[in-house]
């Protein structure tokens, strides 16, 4: 286990700094932050001369690359465009975010694992039908369709819930924008429960289980599930990266004032400082969530463990 | 000869033998060898019985391959044929679209913005007065291509970077691998909302490009799982054995063989591709007008959406139309080559 844990760690060394790095190169290889800074005036070249020395945007791709990432490891992720440090910025906007992705993440374990569940125990019957024609028409539907459709009918429409999300963004009003930004990766979780749940209904440890007298509901819950969770697990880390990109869409359709909100502001406005830190603390946040996944993964599945 | 006849299984007939010789050309007929060599036929004739034991097999002289399988599987599957004909459609529209519509999406009348339908224009007119029909129509070329050429870019991409890991493995494995994990640590709405947002210019191809950048990982995992599969398999230690050279080995041997996942999770990709592109479009960093599209005509239409539904439903419609078009078909074709789920 421990010598998992270490490759495991050793490996997302490379890809942190690669993955860092090319966000980095983009956003500077491809857009000019002191011109963006005018707007579209164009900048006295004089003006515009000092602060790229300021800036430190003289120095090679390289050197500004590592003292972003000296920043970063100290806490510091530069200033915005405005003047406010980018990680007060993150500070205020990431717990916003933080609460609708696990209300969305709450739906997407309790409501497709349980979809998924409910359509493998009944594979080829009208639930487990129902189930699959359900999930492919919320796969193709975009979330941002969805979102509106939802938001007119729950929010506009009927009433029922909030339109928009106020200020402080409290859970209740967040249970809309939660069941849009889950839906589709709901719909994909449900699938694969389903499969692997019909896959391992027939494997011999199961009826082993069967044939030694234990409950239905044991069987199910301590035999078959802990089994067929394992790849579930897999996807749900993958997909927090899916949630994350999924948060932009949904926050400008309900006005949720989180990360979303922030980095397409700063996308809009060439605000490079916010974009990449915000990018930078959103991609870490999935490398660790998939690390994690990892390691939860060799706990599940002593195969891996002793590989 | 003929003493060996009974010991043969019935379904496999003389093909067996034919193919037999035609991997071992010079199979020894003489004197103690006789026997060997038909023992060894008989292992062979016997092994294709218990690995494919579908019960296709069975029922028909000859064995097919998966393709073959597959293609019979599928012309009888229901879903396969509505997802097909729909796709046909989407194509033919895609193309000709002046067929169907003789508006120009490009021809707008302000006094009109946002009009209901009405007869003649039955999807209506959205906010500069544009004919909801003709857009929605026209609009089908831009998510289209996006979602075929961006899937052929991912498959083509990931097919060589991941096959080549697979084959090869060591330190050209390891650092395809963590080249892809690179690639795969940057979720790909958020990657595109960097990336786009810097490049003034974005075109089709631009999109494409950066959905091939940021996808190929997803393939290549597969591809590179498939290849070293069939590296193991015995067919390949056979060719090698024969002198058949790398590029031959992976061409000729193992590529037909790995090829099935990859265009299981290609085909599935593709529908989820065209959602990604009206999503770019939607945040504003995918296509620009004047390319017309569903995801830029459903971000116009959004914030009036209380007000005049139907300039977003019917492109959100026909985008969704198309998506589940491709993903049936995906599903469809995943069934059909995945023998596991039979």
């Amino acid at each position: 286990m421990g010598r998992y844990v270490i490759r495991r760690l050793l490996q997302m060394i490379p890809v942190f700094i690669g993955t860092t790095f090319i966000i980095f190169a983009m956003v500077h290889a491809l857009g000019d932050p002191v011109a963006a800074l005018f707007g579209d005036k164009a900048p006295d070249p004089a003006v515009a001369a000092q602060i790229r020395q300021q800036l430190g945007l003289n120095d090679p791709l390289i050197v500004q690359y590592g003292n972003y990432m000296k920043g970063i490891f100290t806490g510091d992720l530069g200033t915005t465009f405005s003047g406010q440090p980018v990680t007060e910025l993150l500070k205020t906007a990431y717990p916003t975010t933080l609460k609708l992705t696990l209300v969305a993440f709450t739906f997407e374990v309790i409501i497709g694992i349980g979809l998924g569940v409910i359509s493998g125990m009944r594979r080829g019957k009208l639930a487990d039908t129902g189930v699959m024609v359900m999930t492919l028409i919320v796969i193709s539907i975009p979330t941002f369709v969805i979102g509106y459709v939802l938001q007119y009918l729950f929010g506009v429409k009927w009433g029922i819930a909030d339109a928009t999300v106020p200020e402080g963004a409290p859970i209740q009003s967040l249970i809309l924008p939660g069941i849009v930004l889950a839906s589709v990766s709901l719909a994909y979780v449900a699938r694969l429960t389903r499969t692997t749940i019909a896959e391992n209904s027939k494997a011999d440890y199961v009826r082993t289980a069967v044939a030694k007298g234990l409950p239905r509901r044991r069987v199910v819950t301590h035999h078959l599930l802990r089994n067929s969770l394992i790849p579930v697990i897999t996807f749900l880390g993958t997909d927090l990266g899916a949630l994350m990109g999924g948060a932009l869409v949904t926050e400008r359709i309900f006005n949720i004032h989180g990360v979303g909100y922030y980095l397409y502001q700063g996308i809009l406005r060439q605000n490079t400082p916010t974009v990449v830190g915000f990018v930078t603390v959103l991609v870490i946040v999935f490398l660790l969530a998939n690390l994690l996944v990892d390691l939860l993964y060799a706990v599940l599945d002593p195969r891996i463990r002793y590989a | 000869m003929p003493d060996q006849q009974p010991n043969k299984p019935n379904g496999v007939p003389d093909d067996a033998n034919t193919e037999l010789s035609s991997a071992f050309p010079q199979t020894p007929t003489l004197g103690a060898m006789e026997v060997e060599g038909m023992l060894e036929k008989e292992d062979l004739t016997h092994a294709p019985e218990q690995s494919t034991e579908t019960v296709a097999v069975a029922d028909r002289e000859v064995p097919r391959s998966l393709w073959q399988d597959a293609w019979r599987e599928l012309r009888h599957n229901p879903i396969f044929i509505i997802s097909g004909i729909l796709i046909i459609f989407l194509i033919i529209v895609a193309f000709f679209p002046g067929l169907f519509d003789s508006t120009s999406p490009l021809k707008c009348d302000l006094s009109k913005s946002q009009n209901g339908p009405t007869s003649g224009h039955p999807f209506g007119f959205d906010t500069q007065g544009c004919d909801v029909y003709a857009r929605t129509i026209y609009g089908a070329r831009a998510s289209i291509t996006v979602g075929v050429f961006a899937t052929l870019g991912t498959a083509l991409l990931g097919t060589i970077m991941g096959g080549l890991a697979g084959f090869f493995g060591g330190p050209l494995d390891a650092v395809i691998s963590r080249i892809a994990d690179i690639f795969f640590g940057i979720p790909i709405l958020l990657g595109g909302l960097v990336f786009l947002s810097v490049i003034p210019s974005r075109s089709i191809w631009i999109v494409v490009a950066f959905i091939v950048v940021l996808g190929w990982p997803q393939i290549a995992r597969i591809a590179r799982g498939a290849v070293i599969t069939a590296r193991q398999q015995d067919y390949v230690t056979a060719a090698r054995a024969l002198g058949a050279g790398n590029p031959r080995l992976m061409l000729r041997h193992i590529l037909p063989n790995s090829l099935a996942p990859i265009i299981v999770v290609a085909t599935i990709a593709l529908g989820t591709y065209i959602s990604l592109e009206a999503t770019l479009s939607y945040l504003g960093v995918g296509l620009k007008p004047p390319t017309v599209s569903w995801g830029i005509d459903i971000s116009a239409a959004a914030d009036t959406f209380r007000n005049a539904p139907h300039m977003l439903l019917f492109p959100a419609g026909a985008l969704c139309i198309t998506i589940l078009a491709f993903i049936m078909l995906g599903d469809a074709v995943r069934d059909a080559l995945d023998p596991k789920l039979r």
